[in-house]
């Protein structure tokens, strides 16, 4: 599978007066290639439009939103004539919050609907398997979204993002509010999928956490991509990295013990 | 369980207290009333009755007492279920708030039942697709109709169907001469249909518009996003996910407006001529007739804050959100 | 405050579309519509409202619109008097409300926890009835009449505005410069008056026309049931009344024209409503 990023542009309209409107841009020019058993990392931080990103790939950008430039899966162009064959059965999205979890209803039911748009009926049994698969206990089936613990919430979205047996994986801050031992382990089955074969696109704010798991690394800063890394050049003091701003990134991380020579943000 | 527990006595404290000053407020309201109850009882027999005969009526009905001891008075026979004896109706006000309940009962639970099951049939249909010329067509109906009068609804139907078709009768609960234990069921049904679709109207409107506004929430939110980057079709988000969380609030709104209800079932029944509970009322403040004023008054408020209480419950025990967090 | 759920007001977002300026037409239009209302009841002056037995409950004619009823009234001269008691009874009503509203949400928010409460019961009570049973009651206290009906419909309709209005306030509580100057040692009610009442003008300038609908239709209620306005006086409550009794007879325009009329009013007042809300607060209202 290949997903392309091309020249992609995203900005909304807002009212700014009573009847005036106004344009803010919020993605500037994007371009980018991800393949079939790679992790690329796209690391922001927050406010810089990554998650709008992962929703412009799955069309569901609010009614506002004006987008320009393409996304393509294999070659086809993502928009809503070819969008409906793509979500779910060759794309799953592991959302960034417990809140995209339907509040009323058992754990066990929303993975099997997603199951079901996906064109999978699964029975009892191998819905007990796939929770497994994702350490999760049974009793989880029979509980609503409030009641799980911020990991096993995770793990059930990425159990619903990939029960179709997606070729690319979008994950939006998926080890954002987990402690270290529940991200890592999100974190490794990210990379064990790309290792089978699929695509993942890591969205995260945390540069340090995800590079061992990443090939390569992308740095969004104020809506432009501002540099594209390998996974191994961050280590040691950065040398290896081509670009500045990654090299002062890097280095700001409080783990490197190394003092900022530049500007981190905007 | 002590949550429950809790709640409900502060629940039944609270409905004690305002049953209280409702009470208390609608004495009032009568006794400053100019219209003079033995006066508003002789009726016609005005000019017959002497000083003396008008002196021994009010005697009788305790009007020679302070008003606080009237007030005690009435409150403790109402306690025992002692309601007082109707003028309008020549009958006690328990017998007359009796029959009329049951008159009233087909026509109000109908009406509120069509409210909550079309109205929220509608409420899902344009909710799920904003601004779609479905959306547009419902919230036209909806909110037209929630504007207008109800009474005027009750005419326009009226005009249309009794007098210009000629489909439905003009008046009343049963035909005219026939004794009220002889009308058949469908000849009953025949009489409620155009005040239970006068008296539905409103209702569907409010419960659609509610619904409505619920529905759009839902399937702006995130699980809604989520369900959609599945391949959920948005009609499948609108049954599974926006059904299911717009049917709390659209419960919540059908128990909690028992008192619009009441209100328009009063307007329903008085074009129609339909003796129920409504028209009672009309005829008790119209003619004077306080005991049997005060007795609906306290009856209509019994309702309404029940059936809010109820709205309050059902919210928390449906809701698995609240378990155990049943105070706020 | 209370847990009672607003059924009354149902919440919308226009009529037509939730386009803007779309809304602050349709609130012109509306506006010109009432102010023709008012203009042409006192321009009629009392044309329509002496009798002319020749005429007498004529159809709908391009010489009398809405027809005559059976003294000969025109009815479209009646039904626009009748629009015009209306908006007095509604204006004088829903500005009492108004007043009780904002003095009782002054009173919960700045006069301790046991006001609040003593407020939040009072809503209770008033709630606790069905409105028309209150107004019937009140009506009834009162004997009648115009002001009867004023006061009714103005005293049945505070608490869903108080409510509001409570809940702007303690929001406004909360921030900077109401906490700073409580720290200069400016009391409550000092603040209530100097802070509150200024940043409250848009809400209750909106909270008047959105009761103003509520106010005519309940005024028509109570006076089509015979509790309000003297029969001389040609209310829209009345003129439908009376077209009870001309029904049967097929008379259908007595009451056809004067409900719709009143549909209108009350749609008008909604537009209004309506636009003022996006006046008031341009960010808030985004699609």
């Amino acid at each position: 599978m290949r997903l392309d990023v091309e020249r992609f542009s995203l900005s909304f309209v807002r009212y700014d007066g009573v009847l005036r409107q106004r344009s803010i841009q919020v993605l500037h020019d994007l371009t980018f290639q991800l393949e079939g058993g790679e992790v690329l990392a796209l690391v922001g931080v927050s406010g810089a439009g990554k998650s709008l990103l992962a929703h412009a790939l799955f069309g569901i950008l609010p009614p506002n939103a004006r987008s320009a430039g393409s996304l393509r899966f294999d070659g086809v162009p993502l928009d809503d004539a070819t969008l409906p064959n793509f979500r779910g059965r060759h794309m799953g999205l592991v959302p960034q919050s417990i809140s995209h979890l339907d509040p009323l209803a058992r754990c066990g039911r929303q993975l099997a609907w997603a199951a079901e748009r996906s064109n999978l009926r699964l029975t009892k049994a191998q819905l007990a398997e796939r929770l497994s698969t994702f350490n999760l206990p049974r009793t989880v089936a029979h509980n609503f979204p409030h009641q799980l613990s911020g990991g096993m919430a995770r793990r059930l979205m990425l159990a619903m993002a990939t029960v179709g047996q997606p070729q690319l994986i979008v994950a939006d801050e998926p080890t954002s509010g987990l402690d270290p031992k529940n991200a890592e382990n999100i974190l490794r089955t990210l990379r064990g999928m790309a290792d089978a074969g699929c695509g993942v696109l890591l969205i995260t704010h945390d540069l340090v956490q995800s590079v061992p798991y990443a090939d390569r690394v992308a740095i969004l800063n104020s809506g432009r991509l501002v540099g594209m890394e390998t996974a191994r050049s961050f280590s040691g003091a950065g040398d290896e990295l081509t670009g500045d701003y990654a090299r002062a990134l890097w280095r700001a991380a409080p783990q490197n013990a190394f003092t900022p020579e530049g500007p981190i943000d905007a | 369980m002590t949550f429950w527990s809790i709640h409900i006595a502060t629940r039944l404290v609270r409905l004690a207290l305002v049953l209280a000053a409702v009470a208390v407020l609608s004495f009032a309201l009568a006794k400053s009333s100019p219209v003079d109850p033995v006066n508003a009882y002789l009726g016609a027999d005005i000019a017959r009755a002497g000083p003396e005969q008008r002196a021994l009526i009010a005697a009788r009905w305790g009007l020679d007492q302070p008003v606080p001891a009237q007030f005690f008075h009435w409150l403790g026979n109402m306690l025992v279920g002692e309601l007082g004896y109707s003028m309008t109706y020549n009958a006690p006000v328990i017998d007359v708030i009796a029959t009329r309940f049951r008159t009233s009962l087909p026509l109000m639970g109908l009406a509120w039942l069509f409210s909550g099951i079309v109205g929220f049939a509608l409420g899902i249909l344009a909710g799920s697709r904003p601004d779609s010329w479905v959306d547009r067509g419902i919230r036209l109906y909806a909110y037209v109709l929630a504007s207008a009068p109800t009474f005027w609804i009750a005419i326009l139907l009226l005009t249309v169907f009794s007098v210009g078709l000629g489909w439905t009768p003009v008046c009343c609960a049963g035909p005219i001469g026939v004794v009220p234990e002889e009308v058949t069921w469908l000849q009953s049904l025949h009489h409620l249909i155009l005040p239970l679709a006068a008296l539905s109207v409103l209702g569907v409107a409010q419960i659609a518009l509610h619904t409505r506004a619920k529905m759009v929430e839902v399937m702006q939110s995130d699980f809604a996003l989520y369900a959609r980057a599945q391949g959920a079709s948005r009609r499948e988000i609108a049954i599974r996910h926006g059904a299911r969380n717009a049917a709390i609030p659209a419960l919540t709104v059908l128990f909690a407006s028992l008192g619009e209800l009441f209100g328009g079932s009063i307007l329903a029944e008085q074009v129609f001529a339909y003796p129920g509970l409504g028209r009672a009322t009309v005829e008790a403040g119209i003619r004077g007739d306080v005991p049997l004023l005060l007795a609906l008054a306290l009856f209509f408020s019994f309702f309404v804050f029940t059936g809010n209480a109820i709205a309050d419950i059902v919210y928390r025990v449906v809701d698995p959100r609240m378990d155990g967090k049943l105070l706020r | 405050m209370s847990d009672i759920v607003d059924v009354e007001t149902p919440p919308t977002t226009g009529i037509w579309t939730t386009n803007r300026a779309a809304t602050l037409g349709a609130a012109t239009l509306g506006f010109i519509l009432l102010l023709g209302v008012a203009v042409g009841s006192l321009s009629l002056g009392s044309f329509g409202l002496d009798a002319d037995f020749a005429a007498r409950l004529a159809a709908p004619s391009p010489g009398h619109w809405f027809g005559t009823d059976q003294m000969g009234h025109d009815m479209l001269a009646r039904t626009v008097h009748g629009l015009a008691v209306s908006l007095q009874v509604g204006l004088i009503a829903a500005t009492i409300s108004v007043v009780i509203a904002a003095a009782l949400a002054l009173f919960a928010t700045t006069c301790g926890r046991w006001a609040d409460a003593l407020v939040a019961f009072l809503v209770d009570v008033a709630l606790g009835l069905p409105h028309l049973v209150l107004l019937i009651l009140i009506s009834f206290a009162l004997g009648g009449g115009t002001t009867a009906v004023i006061l009714a419909v103005a005293v049945t309709h505070w608490p869903r505005l108080t409510r509001i209005l409570r809940a702007e306030i303690l929001q406004l509580r909360q921030s900077d410069f109401v906490l700073a100057s409580r720290r200069m040692g400016k009391s409550w009610a000092e603040i209530g008056i100097g802070h509150f009442l200024p940043h409250l003008w848009p809400q209750l300038l909106v909270g008047l026309v959105l009761l103003f609908p509520h106010a005519i239709l309940h005024e028509a209620a109570l006076t089509f049931i015979g509790f309000g306005l003297e029969p001389s006086n040609p209310a829209i409550g009345i003129l439908l009344s009376d077209s009870l009794r001309f029904l049967m007879a097929g008379k259908w325009w007595l009451g056809l024209f004067p409900g719709l009329s009143l549909l209108a009013v009350v749609l008008c007042f909604d537009a209004i409503g309506n636009g003022l809300r996006v006046l008031a607060d341009p960010r808030r209202e985004q699609s």
